[in-house]
Parts: structure tokens; sequence; C-alpha cells
């Protein structure tokens, strides 16, 4: 069986300073994978390469057993891997509903969008019912910079998700969201995922989190991977216990 | 060889010149992050606050040579009053806002001291030659020479070392450009934010006057000049680097020369080949030969 | 979400243009020709600011529409108008899709400076060229219609009817065009151009698009003038003429298709009435203009003109 992401030797420096030295990992189709690691240790540098924002310095990267390397984001979203973000990227002037219906606007037109109006009857239905699918469909006429931090997340990834990717890289979906909230926010987020048969890989702090829903967990150092494999084993892992998790776990417990 | 000479020493007069003049924009952009189209205009009240100066200074049959310091003196006044009226009257209210908008303002600021210097000076034309006459000419390599031309790439190198000095190598003027966009870092260290923009959109358009001053002897002042220095000191603070005072003077050397070599081997391009330049640098180099390129983190 | 109205509202506005092209006096005909043209030219100015651009240059396109017209009477001896309308918007909006794929790695100040110095370079072509006529420019032969000519006051009333139809016809489209999702574009362009890139879209092509639609349309406010008052010269490329523009995008704000129109009547007339009382401070009536709208009223006259409709709208369905 081909992998559906894999990646060879993957190194990014910056100056001096080498934020991933040498990491190769390959993602099986369907599979949920877990990256954990403490603040520096390459995790959002990686997602960066992988979805072309930034050039490795070396290594390649194959989507679908084709090189990816290097290309920009706009066409690696285009092959079917998609992305959210650490901090919500969204557009914060427009309404929750418009945002969904830009990011579906783009999905379904081609290169020159330019005739067809963007609120049309179907594309309006269709954006309800992906934010209906996330729970967040009572804020559609609200303008997104008014929004509460764990509903801008859910439309960052909802965002993301509209052109069905294969392979969607989540940046710390549950960070800045309360302890409260994570739970319902992450079983959201997977029940819409499974429902679209997508491939996940999330970067993760929270060992509960990554517990609970990787099936895979990889556990990043000094941009090089330390660990792989089912989730409470990494965990559990000395390396990683001393490197990673830390304190963690003995809060968790 | 003759055609060498001249487009060398007046490239060098050219480049001086639009230093003078593109300098205090590039303080005002470095420090406040401010495009200010009214540069045009502090250029054009100094060279006529210089021409009435003089003017009335020849016509009251004082020494000749204390006129250059009435030039001076007359430029830095009105410098003064305009930039730091207009900056405490005015431009204080806008930090912060768009960075268009903000361009827009100066534009607005522009038009409106255009018809300020025609309410006072009127529609005729300004000619205060005496300053570059009393000098002499110098005969470079078989050419003759205006000595005023030569000694503005004197006064030029000055202003323009003096204030990089004060910038670059005193531990003040170090701190002030780092720190200068963080407020917080800034009121740590105990720099007044406000004051510090007060003082240099005043020596910015100090500069501007003294830029427009030191031009009245050899042009005739008359309305639209400020309209087209502008445009050029753009093109050279762009060219070099926004913000940037040395980018400012190899912006001026390269726009200088351009100039000077088209003045004589290609009269056509004389007009443009600057904004051509410009062009060309902002097509290999976005952010000018000195400037600083400043990627978004995600 | 209420009814859109523009359109209705712009063919009215068309019918009554066109009776006042084919009625009104003289002075008034040639007003509202040159403002239409205006008008045109700050439509394109309305679409690249809504993405945050402000370019300082479409006086670059603005003359090569007049040149283009003067270039086709010279070289061809034509002069048809309808003719002229349509080959000066493609002529500019060519250059601009040439120019557009290095403008559109630019923003903010960067972006208005460069737009006014390729201004300034054709600014200073023109000057340069003789056969141009240098600074004096030329004139522009009497522009023709369909059948025989039908003498000046006519012609002008033709030509004016004329602008009107293409302004009818730019608006709409420009309409349609705002509320495609590349029209949307330019709101999400000025949140998060990041964003965009991750959705699949070019941020470079969504701008260049907005640029060319900008040029074309300056192109025909270009022709439009030069055939209107009969003679161009190297001052439609000259950056205060842009500077003009600008002022009118912002006195119009940006909320409708049909403020660029307005904006640059009210122009005119502010130009007009400037010039009768206060012939000398007309500089100073525009900066000080143009501050009072950046600094009280940012989206332009026509928020003023929706606020005044709005009450009307919500009462009509009681």
């Amino acid at each position: 069986m081909t992998a559906l992401l894999d990646v060879r030797d993957l190194h990014k420096h910056f100056g001096a300073l080498a934020a991933v030295a040498g990491v190769s990992v390959a993602v099986a189709e369907r599979e949920v994978v877990g990256v954990i690691g403490s603040n520096g240790a390459g995790k959002t540098t990686f997602v960066n390469m992988v979805t072309g924002y930034l050039p490795p310095s070396r290594g390649t990267i194959t989507f679908r057993g084709r090189d990816i390397t290097g290309r920009p984001p706009r066409q690696v979203t285009g092959l079917g891997i998609a992305r959210s973000f650490q901090v919500p990227q969204v557009f914060a002037s427009a309404s929750v509903l418009d945002n969904l219906l830009v990011a579906i606007g783009i999905a379904e037109e081609g290169r020159l969008p330019i005739w067809t109006p963007l609120r049309r009857r179907q594309r309006v239905a269709r954006a309800l019912a992906t934010l209906e699918s996330y729970g967040i469909a009572g804020y559609a006429s609200q303008p997104a910079s008014l929004l509460p931090q764990g509903v801008r997340k859910l439309l960052d990834i909802a965002m993301a998700t509209v052109r069905g990717p294969e392979l969607l890289l989540l940046d710390e979906p549950t960070s800045g969201i309360s302890v409260g909230e994570k739970f319902a926010i992450m079983d959201t987020i997977m029940a819409a995922l499974r429902a679209q048969r997508t491939t996940v890989l999330f970067i993760e702090h929270d060992m509960e989190i990554v517990d609970r829903y990787a099936e895979r967990v990889i556990a990043f150092a000094d941009g090089v991977i330390i660990a792989d494999g089912p989730p409470q084993a990494v965990i559990d892992d000395p390396e990683v216990r001393r490197l990673v998790v830390g304190e963690r776990v003995k809060v968790a417990e | 060889m003759t055609t060498t000479v001249a487009i060398l020493v007046d490239g060098a007069v050219y480049a001086s010149w639009l230093f003078l003049v593109a300098l205090g924009l590039t303080l005002t952009f470095g420090v406040m992050k401010i495009l200010n189209i009214a540069h045009g205009s502090f250029y054009a009240i100094g060279a006529y606050a210089a021409a009435s100066a003089v003017g009335a200074y020849v016509q009251a049959g004082l020494s000749p040579a204390g006129g250059y310091l009435v030039m001076a003196g007359a430029a830095a006044i009105a410098g003064v009053v305009v930039g730091y009226g207009l900056e405490r009257g005015l431009l204080r209210f806008m930090y912060g806002r768009d960075a268009v908008l903000v361009l827009l303002v100066t534009y607005a600021v522009f038009l409106i001291l255009d018809d300020v210097m025609l309410l006072i000076w009127g529609a005729n034309p300004y000619i205060a030659y005496q300053p570059d006459m009393l000098l002499g000419t110098s005969t470079v390599f078989t050419l003759p020479y205006p000595n005023y031309d030569l000694s503005l790439i004197a006064v030029a190198a000055v202003i323009g070392s003096g204030l990089w000095w004060a910038l670059s190598r005193t531990r003040r003027g170090k701190m002030l450009l780092t720190v200068i966009h963080d407020r917080e870092m800034s009121t740590f260290l105990g720099i007044d934010v406000a004051k510090v923009f007060t003082v240099t959109f005043t020596l910015g358009a100090v500069l501007g006057a003294l830029g427009g001053a030191l031009t009245a002897p050899i042009i005739s002042v008359q309305p639209g000049i400020g309209a087209e220095v502008i445009v050029l000191a753009f093109a050279v603070v762009v060219i070099g680097g926004m913000g940037s005072i040395v980018g400012a003077a190899v912006g001026s050397l390269a726009a200088g020369f351009a100039h000077a070599a088209a003045v004589h081997l290609f009269p056509q391009a004389e007009l443009f080949v600057i904004y051509a330049l410009m062009s060309l640098v902002l097509i290999v180099r976005p952010q000018g030969l000195f400037g600083q390129a400043q990627p978004r983190k995600i | 979400m209420s009814r859109d109205r523009t359109l209705p509202g712009l063919a009215v506005a068309t019918l009554v243009l066109l009776g006042v092209a084919a009625a009104a006096p003289g002075w008034m005909v040639f007003t509202l020709v040159v403002s239409l043209a205006q008008g045109l030219v700050v439509l394109g100015l309305m679409v690249l600011w809504r993405a945050g651009l402000m370019s300082f240059g479409q006086s670059l396109y603005y003359a090569v529409g007049g040149y283009t017209v003067g270039l086709i009477n010279i070289q061809f001896g034509l002069s048809n108008a309808l003719l002229l309308v349509l080959a000066a918007p493609a002529v500019a909006g060519l250059l601009a899709f040439l120019l557009g794929f290095l403008l559109a790695r630019y923003r903010d100040i960067f972006f208005s400076m460069l737009t006014l110095a390729f201004a300034m370079i054709l600014y200073g072509v023109l000057v340069k060229s003789s056969t141009l006529g240098s600074t004096d420019g030329f004139s522009i032969l009497t522009p023709s219609f369909l059948g025989p000519h039908p003498g000046p006051d006519a012609t002008q009333r033709l030509l004016t009817g004329l602008a009107a139809l293409i302004a009818l016809l730019a608006a709409a489209l420009v309409h349609r065009y705002l509320k495609s999702t590349a029209g949307h574009l330019a709101t999400a362009i000025r949140d998060n151009e990041i964003r965009v890139e991750y959705l699949g879209y070019s941020v470079h092509r969504a701008i260049h698009v907005k640029y060319v639609l900008a040029g074309i349309l300056a192109g025909a406010g270009g022709a439009i003038v030069a055939m209107a008052i009969g003679h161009i010269d190297p001052e439609m490329a000259y950056w205060t003429t842009a500077g003009e523009f600008v002022f009118v995008a912002i006195l119009a704000g940006a909320g409708s298709v049909a403020a660029p129109f307005l904006g640059a009547i009210l122009f005119v007339v502010l130009r007009t009435y400037a010039a009768q009382y206060t012939p000398h401070l007309w500089h100073m009536v525009l900066g000080g203009t143009l501050l009072l709208f950046i600094v009280f009223l940012p989206d332009g006259v026509w928020s003023l003109f929706e606020r005044a409709c709005r009450p009307l709208k919500r009462r009509a369905p009681s």
C-alpha cells in the first residue's frame, strides 16, 4: 500500500537554527495522526512546509505519489491538502456565512470566478449545511471579528474542509479553547471529518485530546521525530515523557 | 571624454540635489512610517521663503555673503512653523490609521498648501539668482560649472552624514530606530514617542524646506514646483529603500547619474529615466536596495 | 437580505441622463459628458480600493485612452465614436494586463507609488514626443457617428448619450462582478491574503483582474473626454490628474457602482462653483474637502445617500 503523504528527510534551516532537521514520515489513507512536541520542536514548521508556506531547505514531500515539494499553498490546496491554523485565519470583516461562501465559491469555480453571484441559492444552502455540521450555523450573520475563539476555530476548520480535502492538517485545534469546551469541539470536528472520510494529522499539546482522538502519535523534539506509534505507547515512552509530555500528564491524572 | 566628465559632474550635482530633497522624506518614513506627499509643499515653501528673503536682503543692500545665512534661516523658520503646526494640528490624530489613508491626508495637505502659497506669494515667478552668481564658475576638464552647483555636493554630504551619524552612531539614535514602533518598549526605555514624532516630522519639514531654499537660486520659483519634486523624491526613496538614509544616498546617486546619462546620451528619456529605474529596482528587489522585507508570520 | 435595486436604479438614471443629453443647455451637456468620463475612471478605482489598493496612476490609462483616439485619428483617419470608444479601452486593458503581472505583487503605499511611477513614465515620454505635439498635445477629430455629420451641438449630445450608455453598461457589469466570488475577494484580500491562498485561489490573479478592469474603464474615460474636449495633452498622464481621480473616489465612496458617477458629477459642480466664487482657492477647496471626508465621512457621499434611503425602505413594506 502506498502512503497518502510521504515525507522524506525534510529539513528547514532559519540561518543557523535548524527548525526541522531530517523528518521522514508516511501517513496512510484515513489515518488520524496526532503530533506532539514542546514549543519550538518544529511541528508548525513541518505543517508549513507540507502545505507550501515555507520551502524546505532539503528533502521531498510526496502526496499520492506526486512530488509536491516547494509548491505554493494554493496549488497544494488544489491537490487535496488543507490545513487549519493555530491562530484562526478568517476574513474578519465579513460575516461567518460570507467567509464560508468565499471558500465554497473558490472551490466550485474556476480561474476566473467573475460572473456567477457569490450568494447563489444552492451555495448558501450548502454553506449553511456545513456551518450546521460544525454546530455554528447560529453565528451565520455575525462578522467573524466578533466571534468567540472556539467558534472562530471551527469556522477556520470548516473553511479548510469545503474542498473535501483528502488530507487535513490541524494546527492545535483546541488551543485557546476552555477546558470545558474542548472535548465538545473536538467531537464536532472529528464527526464532521469522519463523515467526509478525511485523513487527519493534528498538532496538539493536550495529551488527553491526543489519547482520545489519535490512532497514531508522532512526537517531535528539536526538529526530529523521537517516537512514532500507538498513542499510549508514545505518551509512555520515557524519552517522550522527558522531552515532551513532562508535567502535563500528572495534571491530567 | 567630455561627455563622460559632463555625465559624472552633472550626475553628482543632480544626485546631491535629489538627496537633499529626499532626505526629509525618508527620515519621516523611517521613523513614523508616513509617506508624506506634503513634503513637496515643504520644498516649495522653502524655495519661496528663501527667494523672497534673499530678494529683500539684496534690496536692503547688505553684505552679499550674508545672503546664504538669510536663505537658510528663512527656510528653517518656514519649515519649523509648517512642520510643527501640521504635526500637532493634524497628523497626530491620524497615527495608527491605514497607511494609504494617511497618504491621502498628506495629499490633502499638499493641495491646501498649494493655494496657501499662491495666496502669500502670488502666481508670478520669484527669481533669486544672486547667491548663485556670487560664487562664480570653475572649469572642470574644459567644462564650466557654477561653483554654487558644485558646492551642493559638499552641502549634501555634510547634512547627510550628520544625520546618518546622529541616527546610527549615537546611542540614542540607535535606540530610537530599534524601538520606535514598539510603544511599550519605547516607554520602558524612557522614549517619549509623541515627542519623537513631533521632532522628526518638524526636522523632515526643515530638511524639505532647506532643499527648496538651496534650489531657489538656480530655478525660477513658481507654482507647481512642489508637484514636480515630490514624485522625484518618492522615486529616489523607493529606489534606495524607504526609511534608509544610506538608501536615499545610493538612490540619489543612481537616479542622478541615470538622469545625467540620459540628458547627454538619450535626451528622449530625460523625464522618465528615474521612474524607469525605480520600476526596475522594484521588479528585482521590491523593498528597494537598502530596505528590509517583512514576512508575515502565521 | 434586502432586494438589490441597483440595476433598476441605474436604468432610470440612464434615462434621465439621456434626457439631459437630448434637451439640456449645451454647458450642462458638456459638464455631464466630462463627469461620465471621470466616473468611469473612478469606477475602476473603486474596484481596486475595495481591495485596499489605491492607484495614484490611473492617469496612465486615462492618457492611453485619449492618445489611442488621437493616434487612430492620425494614422487611419478614423473618427467613428463607437469604434474609438471600443479601441481605447482595449489598448488600455492590454497595457494594464502587461503591467498587472508586476503590480499585482505590491500592496499599500508601494502599489500607489509604483502606479504613480508608471504614469510619470508615460508623461515623460509624451512630453518628449514632438510627433505627438510634446507639451501642447494635439487636436482630436470631431467624432463621427453612423451617417452624415450632424453639426457640433448634435455631435456633443450624441457623444454624451453614448457615454451614458457606456456608463450604464460598465456600471451593470461591474455590479455583477462585485457580487461574484472574485468581487467578494476584495474584502477577503484586505482581511487575509494567506487565507485566500490556502483556499486555493491566487491573490495575484485576483488583483490582476481588478487592475485590468480599472485600466479598461480608465481607457474608456480617457477616450470619451478626448472626444468631448477635442484635444489631448500630456497633462492627462500627470500624477495630479490621477490625484483628482483619487479625490473623487474618496468623495464618492465605494458603496455602490453608482457612487463614482454621483461623485464625479459633484466634483464637476464643485469645480464650477469654486471657479466662480474662489478662483484662486480651488486646490484648497479640494484638499479641505478631502480632509473632511477622510475624517468625518470615510464612506463617502454614497453613505449619506444610503442613510437617507434606508428609512424609506423600511417604511415601504408596512
